[in-house]
C-alpha cells in the first residue's frame, strides 16, 4: 500500500529480531527410528524451518491442534505461517480421500511470509486423508509420517485391507513412516477418543519440536476457556500423555531455535486482519451476505462491531448488501460489503452505480477459485478483470490488493480514506489464502486520524452544486442529507452538475471525464513500488496479492544461485503507480506470476495470436506496451516459492 | 415601493416561517403524460410534506427505475433515484444509520414485484420506519408496454401478443402474508381525497408502511379502470376509526364501504384476496411490531476513543508476544 495518503498514519514497522541462537541451515534428522524403541538420549536436531501438517477427517479436530501449534510457536517466538486445509463440504464421507481437514504449519525461526513448500512432517489421523495429500504432491520426498494405527485392526476387513496397503504404498515411495497407537493411548484417558485425539497430537508435536510445554497448557486453557475446567483439564491431560509417549517412543526430536522480535506481536488470519481494519478504519457499516471464503470476517466483525454501536448487516442478498451499502454511504460515513467471487459479479451493476453517482464505498472481495461456484474454499486470483472492468460501461474504480496478513488490516483504512476523499468505489482483493492463514506482525498503534470524521451536517452555500466537478482533478462536492440548501436527486443517470439528468449531448461526456480525471489525480498520489532484490537485470517478476512471500522467496533462493533476477510487487492495480515502466525497461526479460489461468505457449493451438495471459500480464502488457510473459497455477493452493523458484530458473536458461 | 410575486411569498415565507406546496416541488417539472396517475400521488405527496412542515433536508425520497421512479427528480428534498428493483434495500442503507431521516420510497410494480421481489418481501419483515407507495399501474410503462406481475390475465402487451399468460400476482395479499407487516393501505389515484388520507396514515405509522395505488396509465392502459371510474359501487372503502374517515360528500358518491378493524389480520387478507369491488383504505396496522433500524441502534456513542479502546482491546486477546 504505497499511498501517500497513509504515511503519515501507517507504523509499518518491520519486525526487527534478534537472533538468540544461533542460525543453522535445515537439515534432515540423523537417524530415522522405527517409533518403537524407547531412546532415553535422543539427539535434538536443530532447524532453521520445517512445514508440519496435521490432517483428519472434517470433526476430528485437526485445524484446532494445527493452530494451537502454529499459536505455541509464535508465543514462543518463532516466524510462522498456517494455511487452512478445509474441504469444500461440512461432513465430508469420513475416511475419504478429498476429505482431508487440518492445517499446514510453516515454522521458522525468522519471520516467514508464505507457507512454504512442501511439508517435512505429517500427522495422520486416518490413512485416506493422507493418501489425499500425497496425491495433491504436498509432502517432501522421504517426508515423515506419524500415522494413526487403528485401522490396522479395524473390524471392517476393507478398512483394514485398505489401511495396510496404503501404509505399503507409503513405506515403498520412500516416506518414513512411524504408526502411533493414538487411539488406543487415548482411551486411558477419556471414553470417546474422537474428542481430544487432536491435543495428544498436539503434545507429541509439542515433544518433537521441543516447544514449551506449559505453554502449550496455557494455549489449551486459553482456547477452551469459554468451556470451563471440565474441557481444559481433559484436554491438558491427553497433551501431556501425546508429549510423554513422544518422548518416550520416538527416535527423532528437533529445534528450531526463536529469534524474538522486538515489538510486540499480533497473530491474526487475514478476515480477522481485516475485520480488525475495518473497525479502526471508522467505517460503520458491513453490508454483506454468506459467501465462502469472505463470511468469517463478517463473523468477526459481527463479534466485535456491535460493542462500538456499529452494524453488520446480514442482507438478503448480495445486490442488497451492495445497495444497503451504498444507500448509507449516501446518508453518511462510508461503508463495506465484504464478498467473495460471486457476489462480485452480483454487485456490478451496484458497483456502477455507486461509481455513475460518486459514492464512496469500499468493496472488498476475497478471491475464490472460479468462474462459476468454482473452488469456494480453495484460493485463486482470478477476479482482477473483473474488479477492474466488471461492469457496464466505463466505471472507473481503485482497485488495490493486500499482500500480507498485516496488509489486510491496513488496507482497509487506506481504502476508506481514498473512497472518501475522491468519492469513489475502492475494490480491494484478497483472497483465500490471506483470510485463512495466519502470521505475527507487529501490533498496530491506534491513531485517530484512521477514523473518519463526523458526517458533515452544515449548510450548503446558496447555488453550490453537487456536482460542481474540479475542472483538474474532477473531484465534486458531496451533499450528504441533512446539510440544508444542499437538496438534490441523485441519480444513475448521465447528469449535469446539478444533478439534472443530462440531454444535452456534452454532458454526458463531461461526467465520464470527470469521473476518469479522479483516477488520473489519485494516482498522482502513489509512490513508485520498490523493487526486490536485483534493481536491474535478466528477469522481473510482478505479481500482486498474496502471491508476494512466495515470489521473494523464490527471487532469494535463485539469487543465491546467481540469478540476476528481481521482483516488483503491485498494491494498486488500478491505477497503477507511476514509474513502473522504468523499472520494466531495467530488465531483459519480464513476467507476472498469478494463482490464475493463463495460455502456455508449449500447447499446440497456442500462440501469440491467441494466447489467453493472466490479468496482471494482459493489464501490464496493455498499458506499458512491454512483452510480459506470465505464468499461473490454478490449483487451488498458494503457490509455493519452489515452484516460482523453478519456473525462473527456467526461463533465465 | 412595490414587490414582485415572488418577493412577497418569501417575505411572508420569512415572516411566518411556514413552508408552503411550492417549497416542496422541485425546478424540474414532472415529465409524466397527462392524465398520468404518477401526478396524483406527488400532488398527494406534496401536501403531505407541506401539512407536516417537513424539513427538506431531512427528507429523502428513493426509488428504483421506471416511470413512477423519476419521482424524486420533482421533489425538493434530498432524492435518490437509484438501481432497478433495489429502492427498498437503497432505502434500508439510508435509514440504518439516520433515524432523523423521513425516507420515502417510490417503486412500480414491475420495479417491486419483478425485479425487486426478494427484496420488497425482505423489506416487509425488516420493518424499517418508511413510508412506500408501490405505484401500480398493471403495466412497465417507461420500457413501453410489457407485461408486468400485475397485469391482468389476457392483456395483451408487446411481450404477450396474445394477452398476458398468467393471472396477476396481488401485491396486498403478498405483503399481509409475510412476518412482521406493519402496514398495508390501498389506495386509488381517481379518488386523491383518499389517497392524500392514505399517504398520511403512512407516513404517521411508525414502520414499514405499505401503501399500493392502483393508478392509470393513460399511454399503455387507458381504459383499465373504466369500469371502477363508471361505478362507485366498484369501489369498496374500508372504514374505521382506526382506518380513515369517509367526509359526507365522499359517503354519498361511494356507498359501498364496510366498517373494517386495521388490526383484523385475518379479514384484511379477505379483503385483500378480492378484486372486484377494489377495496380503498388501511387494510391493516400494527404499530407494536418492532423495527429493525431500532432494534440495531445501539445507545453506544461512537468517538474514535471508543474505536481505540475496542481495537486496544482486541489486539490484546491476539498478542502473542510479549506474553499478555
Amino acid at each position: 500500500m504505497e499511498s501517500q495518503l497513509l504515511d503519515e498514519s501507517r507504523q509499518r514497522k518491520q519486525a526487527r529480531r534478534v537472533p538468540n541462537k544461533k542460525r543453522k541451515g535445515t537439515s534432515k534428522p540423523a537417524k530415522k527410528g522405527k517409533g518403537r524403541s524407547p531412546s532415553a538420549k535422543k539427539s535434538v536436531v536443530t532447524l532453521s524451518e520445517h512445514v508440519v501438517e496435521i490432517i483428519s477427517d472434517s470433526g476430528e479436530g485437526a485445524q484446532r491442534c494445527g493452530q494451537s501449534f502454529g499459536s505455541i510457536a509464535a508465543r514462543m517466538g518463532n516466524g510462522i505461517w498456517t494455511v487452512e486445509i478445509i474441504p469444500a463440504e461440512i461432513r465430508p464421507p469420513a475416511r475419504s480421500v478429498a476429505g482431508a481437514s487440518g492445517n499446514r504449519i510453516r515454522v521458522a525461526s525468522g519471520p516467514v511470509d508464505n507457507g512454504g513448500d512442501e511439508a517435512d512432517l505429517v500427522v495422520a489421523f486416518n490413512e485416506q486423508v493422507l493418501l489425499g495429500r500425497v496425491r495433491a504432491k504436498e509432502l517432501k520426498p522421504g517426508c515423515t509420517i506419524l500415522m494413526e494405527n487403528m485401522w490396522r485392526t479395524d473390524p471392517d476387513a476393507g478398512v483394514a485391507k485398505s489401511y495396510a496397503k496404503a501404509y505399503e504404498e507409503l513405506t515403498s515411495a520412500g516416506y518414513d513412516v512411524h504408526e502411533i497407537p493414538m487411539e488406543v493411548e487415548c482411551l486411558k484417558y477419556v471414553p470417546d477418543a474422537r474428542r481430544g485425539k487432536n491435543m495428544f497430537a498436539l503434545g507429541m508435536l509439542c515433544s518433537i519440536y521441543s516447544l514449551d510445554l506449559q505453554m502449550a497448557r496455557d494455549q489449551i486453557a486459553f482456547v477452551f476457556a469459554k468451556k470451563g475446567a471440565k474441557v481444559i483439564e481433559p484436554n491438558q491431560e491427553l497433551l501431556d500423555a501425546g508429549h510423554a509417549w513422544a518422548e518416550a517412543n520416538l527416535s527423532f526430536k528437533y529445534e528450531i531455535p526463536a529469534e524474538k522480535a522486538e515489538v510486540p506481536q499480533i497473530v491474526v488470519n487475514g478476515n480477522i486482519a481485516l475485520a480488525l481494519g475495518v473497525l479502526a478504519s471508522g467505517m460503520e457499516v458491513c453490508a454483506m451476505y454468506p459467501i465462502t471464503p469472505a463470511t468469517s470476517a463478517s463473523h468477526y466483525l459481527s463479534s466485535i462491531f456491535e460493542k462500538v454501536g456499529c452494524v453488520v448487516h446480514q442482507a438478503e442478498d448480495e445486490i442488497a448488501a451492495c445497495t444497503f451499502a451504498i444507500g448509507s454511504s449516501y446518508a453518511g460515513k462510508c461503508s463495506v460489503t465484504i464478498t467473495s467471487g460471486p457476489g462480485l459479479s452480483l454487485k456490478q451493476e451496484a458497483i456502477g452505480f455507486a461509481v455513475m453517482a460518486e459514492i464512496p464505498m469500499v468493496v472488498v472481495d476475497v478471491q475464490r477459485g472460479g468462474p462459476s461456484t468454482g473452488q469456494p474454499t480453495k484460493v485463486e486470483q482470478g477476479d482482477l478483470l473483473p474488479a477492474c472492468f466488471g461492469g457496464h460501461g466505463d466505471a472507473p474504480k481503485v482497485v488495490m490488493a493486500p499482500s500480507s496478513i498485516q496488509d489486510c488490516f491496513y488496507s482497509m483504512i487506506t481504502a476508506r480514506k481514498i473512497a472518501e476523499t475522491f468519492h469513489m468505489v475502492v475494490v480491494v482483493l484478497t483472497d483465500a489464502s490471506l483470510a485463512t492463514s495466519q502470521q505475527p506482525f507487529p501490533r498496530p498503534q491506534f491513531n485517530e486520524n484512521w477514523v473518519a470524521p463526523p458526517v458533515d451536517q452544515s449548510a450548503v452555500s446558496e447555488n453550490a452544486m453537487p456536482y460542481d466537478w474540479d475542472a483538474r482533478i474532477g473531484v465534486a462536492p458531496r451533499f450528504t442529507p441533512g446539510q440544508p440548501q444542499g437538496m438534490h436527486c441523485l441519480t444513475g443517470l448521465a447528469h449535469d452538475p446539478s444533478s439534472h439528468v443530462a440531454y444535452d449531448p456534452e454532458i454526458n461526456e463531461e461526467g465520464i471525464r470527470h469521473r476518469s480525471q479522479k483516477l488520473a489525480a489519485f494516482q498522482k498520489t502513489l509512490k513508485t513500488p520498490k523493487v526486490f532484490g536485483d534493481e536491474e537485470g535478466d528477469l522481473l517478476v510482478i505479481g500482486w496479492g498474496s502471491t508476494r512471500g512466495a515470489i521473494e522467496e523464490a527471487v532469494t533462493r535463485v539469487r543465491a544461485e546467481g540469478g540476476k533476477v528481481g521482483s516488483l510487487h503491485l498494491s494498486f492495480l488500478q491505477p497503477m503507480a507511476p514509474g513502473i515502466k522504468e523499472i520494466l525497461s531495467r530488465f531483459t526479460q519480464v513476467m507476472t506470476v498469478e494463482n490464475t489461468w493463463c495460455d502456455s505457449l508449449e500447447e499446440e493451438l497456442v500462440d501469440e495470436s491467441n494466447r489467453r495471459y493472466a490479468g496482471l500480464a494482459l493489464l501490464l502488457r496493455a498499458r506499458y506496451l512491454v512483452d510480459i510473459d506470465c505464468w499461473g497455477e490454478v490449483k487451488g493452493q498458494p503457490i509455493k516459492p519452489g515452484s516460482i523458484a523453478r519456473v525462473i530458473r527456467e526461463k533465465l536458461k | 415601493m412595490t414587490m414582485s410575486a415572488p418577493a412577497t411569498n418569501c417575505l411572508m415565507k420569512l415572516m411566518d416561517n411556514q413552508q408552503t406546496l411550492e417549497d416542496y416541488k422541485s425546478d424540474i417539472s414532472p415529465r409524466w403524460c397527462t392524465g398520468c396517475g404518477n401526478n396524483a400521488i406527488l400532488a398527494a405527496m406534496q401536501k403531505l410534506c407541506r401539512t407536516e412542515q417537513l424539513p427538506q433536508e431531512k427528507t429523502v425520497f428513493v426509488s428504483g427505475i421506471g416511470c413512477s421512479s423519476r419521482f424524486p427528480h420533482y421533489m425538493n428534498t434530498y432524492g435518490f433515484h437509484g438501481i432497478h428493483g433495489r429502492a427498498l434495500p437503497i432505502a434500508e442503507g439510508v435509514k440504518m444509520r439516520r433515524p432523523d431521516l423521513n425516507v420515502f420510497v417510490t417503486t412500480g410494480d414491475g420495479d417491486c414485484c419483478s425485479i425487486g421481489a426478494a427484496h420488497w418481501i425482505h423489506a416487509i419483515r425488516y420493518n424499517m420506519d418508511m413510508t412506500v407507495i408501490l405505484h401500480d399501474n398493471l403495466v412497465y410503462g417507461l420500457t413501453k408496454m410489457q407485461a408486468s406481475p400485475t397485469s391482468p390475465r389476457g392483456l395483451k402487451t408487446n411481450t404477450s401478443p396474445t394477452g398476458a399468460y398468467l393471472e396477476p400476482l396481488n401485491p396486498l395479499t403478498a405483503t399481509l402474508g409475510v412476518s412482521n407487516v406493519s402496514f398495508v393501505a390501498q389506495g386509488v389515484d381517481w379518488v386523491p381525497e383518499l389517497l392524500y388520507d392514505l399517504i398520511s396514515e403512512a407516513f404517521h405509522h411508525k414502520g414499514f408502511s405499505f401503501v399500493r395505488v392502483l393508478q392509470r396509465c393513460p399511454e399503455f392502459m387507458p381504459d383499465t379502470f373504466d369500469p371502477w371510474l363508471q361505478d362507485a359501487e366498484k369501489t369498496l372503502l374500508l372504514t374505521h376509526k382506526e382506518g380513515i374517515q369517509i367526509s359526507p360528500s365522499l359517503s354519498k358518491v361511494y356507498k359501498n364501504q364496510e366498517l373494517h378493524d386495521p388490526s383484523d389480520l385475518n379479514r384484511a387478507r379477505e379483503i385483500a384476496s378480492v378484486l372486484d369491488p377494489i377495496p380503498v383504505g388501511v387494510l391493516y396496522r400494527n404499530g407494536s411490531v418492532p423495527c429493525y433500524d431500532d432494534i440495531r441502534r445501539s445507545e453506544t456513542p461512537y468517538t474514535p476513543e471508543v474505536v481505540g479502546t475496542a481495537l486496544n482491546e482486541e489486539f490484546d486477546k491476539f498478542t502473542i508476544w510479549p506474553a499478555q
